[in-house]
């Protein structure tokens, strides 16, 4: 679904990534780690075109086709979706507005889509204004569902969320990602995997999220490079946990 | 009295104004042949029908306590539809309450300025609005001041009183002809909000490329009242200056000015907003949205706190939608015991790229993304408005929105 080649990514005169290649399938669920400061943001900002991160080298390929010089909205509307780590307040501009035009009237059942999230009472406030760090997730999260993308992008999604909150995220990540959802479950746990189109790359510093949400590979980006690809995540988490980021240095020589 | 008026605006027919270059008068010209008096206003022509109602003013009259329309130097439509409400002509109205002298030129000095000292002494009507006390009027009443001839030069004086314990709304439309490019327009607007009284103010300006307009309005606020103001022009124009006042004289007297100002290319607005707080527990709220598609736009607030305990806040936002163009905002903040709370929040600059490329990444093009930013900066929602009026200025922000922006 994704593919990345040698990918080369300036912000102002730093180079940050340098060249990072990476492979998600249909179905798949990719872990990202690493220290502050690596470059995670950075790659997701790059897979969706942000402007302030400027591609000197290297293709990104999606469903087959190359995006890499694709406006943002292109790249959203060809099925790429991002929760935002730390998203803007929209002042004058209602929640529920936003969700209205962004999903061009196919979705008529906003309210029960906020409801599981308990951003009923939120959706005539001003995107993102006043909200607690829990309710800028969730409100994210929201704007998800309501997008529907076929690649979900989600930068620490756990990050200033309480343990209860968590829950209700991991929810919502199951539900984008066709794990399990809030939806009845009818379908056998190997049906639900093979039947799996969508697919997810989170950056998760804590490995909280992982509690909630099985994912499939974890990789580190260190110094602008993924090193540890491929691995499984809880087993790389207990890896840094264990001998931390300094490890990778190893790999990358 | 009359005499003694006349002897001081002569004096001030020169006297320079703040914040302006000095208007050529011989640029305009003050003859206009009188227009008929229309009892019902579906019978004018559609162009003007349409031009009202891009400055607000349904010529239906549907929910509306009353209607006041000045053609030019004529009044050619008045009525009343809530027996609690009085629109009349200034003309008429000093004719029949001998009480009006003393409002006449009392929050405004008749010597203020150039233009005042003008609308004295050639000045050509305006309405006179006036809801009873403790009349509580439902629907807003709707005054329309209409240029239609080109060049004109339009000065009217107006008064407006909320008495003792009444609720006033009042939605005044400034407009011209759809064929007219240039005119002048001068306004005096006395305002007064008696004890416990409510008023709120909303004026549309909705001009031309060529039209100078220079408003003069101060309003007095009594105990515990309520005086809210709304200004909105979109539309292009050549040059506006103003700085409408409010005193809160009484105690726990409240006012709240909001502006949405859009400099359109070529278009200069100079516009403030003062109140001064002498009242015991008396707060103010100013809130400005400027916004340029190549204008300069010169947003001013200034609270003046007189005495301890007072509250004010200013806001003023700017956003440049274009390389060229001007937002200039000046806000001041005056205390003058010890003890008052003022305040302010000003800033300026173009819409933040990370808020398009939010919208952007949520499936929105640019030009939508920046249309909905721009759309939530004008929102009316904070105007304090009844639901029903609010939609009323929403619907002609939206008017002018689609022709303007």
């Amino acid at each position: 679904m994704l593919r990345i080649e040698d990918l080369h990514v300036q912000v102002g005169d730093r180079t940050i990534l340098q060249g990072v290649n990476l492979h998600i399938r249909p179905g798949e669920t990719h872990v990202l780690f690493g220290p502050n400061g690596s470059g995670k943001s950075t790659l997701l900002g790059a897979i969706l075109g942000f402007s302030r991160y400027k591609i000197t080298r290297g293709k990104i390929y999606f469903k087959d086709e190359d995006i890499t010089h694709l406006s943002v909205h292109e790249r959203a509307e060809r099925g790429i979706g991002i929760a935002f780590q730390r998203p803007p307040v929209l002042r004058g501009v209602a929640l529920r507005d936003l969700l209205r035009i962004s999903c061009q009237g196919n979705v008529t059942n906003i309210e029960e889509l906020a409801e599981p999230l308990n951003l009923v009472d939120f959706l005539g406030r001003d995107v993102n204004y006043g909200f607690s760090g829990g309710e800028t997730k969730r409100s994210e999260m929201l704007q998800l569902l309501v997008q529907n993308p076929d690649l979900v992008l989600l930068d620490e999604p756990e990050s200033g969320v309480d343990l209860e909150n968590i829950a209700l995220i991991g929810h919502a990540i199951n539900q984008l990602l066709q794990k399990d959802g809030f939806l009845g479950q009818e379908r056998s746990r190997r049906e639900m995997k093979e039947a799996r189109k969508k697919a997810g790359l989170i950056i998760t510093h804590t490995g909280y999220i992982l509690d909630y949400v099985p994912a499939d590979i974890g990789h580190v980006l260190y110094e602008g490079k993924l090193s540890c690809s491929g691995l499984n995540p809880r087993e790389l988490l207990g890896c840094i946990h264990k001998l931390g980021y300094g490890e990778c240095t190893r790999c990358l020589a | 009295m009359q005499e003694e008026r006349r002897l001081k605006a002569q004096k001030a027919l020169d006297k320079q104004a703040a914040y302006e270059e000095p208007v050529d008068f011989d640029r305009f010209h003050d003859e206009s042949e009188d227009h008929p008096y229309l009892d019902n206003l579906q019978e004018l022509p559609e162009a003007k029908q349409k031009a009202m109602l891009l400055a607000g003013v349904d010529v239906t009259e549907k929910e509306r306590a009353g209607t006041f329309i000045q053609e030019d130097h004529s009044v050619i439509h008045t009525s009343v539809l809530d027996d609690g409400v009085e629109v009349l002509s200034i003309t008429e109205a000093l004719e029949k309450y001998d009480w009006l002298e003393n409002y006449y030129w009392r929050a405004v000095a008749v010597d203020a300025d150039r233009y005042t000292a003008r609308t004295e002494l050639r000045g050509r009507n305006g309405y006179f609005v006036r809801a009873l006390p403790g009349v509580k009027a439902v629907y807003p009443v709707q005054a329309c001041l209409y240029i239609g001839q080109e060049g004109l030069l339009q000065s009217v004086h107006n008064i407006i009183i909320a008495e003792e314990g009444s609720e006033l709304h009042l939605i005044t439309g400034c407009t011209t002809g759809h064929d007219v490019g240039s005119g002048m327009h001068i306004g005096v607007s006395e305002i007064f909000v008696k004890k416990n009284a409510k008023l709120s103010f909303t004026m549309v300006h909705s001009w031309a490329e060529e039209v100078v307009v220079r408003p003069r309005t101060t309003t007095i606020v009594e105990e515990g009242g309520v005086f809210l103001s709304n200004y909105i022009c979109m539309k292009p124009v050549r040059d506006i200056q103003m700085y409408p006042t409010t005193y809160l004289v009484g105690k726990n007297g409240l006012a709240r000015y909001h502006s949405i100002l859009v400099g359109q290319p070529h278009s200069h607005l100079d516009v403030g907003s003062r109140v001064v707080l002498q009242g015991d527990g008396s707060r103010a709220e100013i809130i400005a949205r400027s916004l340029t598609k190549g204008g300069t736009i010169i947003n001013r607030g200034h609270l003046v706190g007189e005495v301890a305990g007072v509250k004010g806040h200013l806001e003023c936002r700017g956003l440049m939608l274009s390389k060229e163009g001007l937002i200039y905002a000046v806000p001041e903040l005056e205390a003058r015991v010890d003890g008052v709370d003022l305040s302010h929040e000003a800033a300026v600059g173009k819409i933040a790229e990370e808020e398009i490329e939010y919208l952007m990444a949520r499936g929105l093009t640019e030009e939508e993304a920046t249309a909905t930013i721009v759309r939530g900066f004008l929102n009316v929602k904070i105007m304090g408005l009844p639901a029903d009026l609010e939609e009323e200025v929403q619907r002609a922000i939206e008017q002018s929105e689609q022709s303007y922006l």
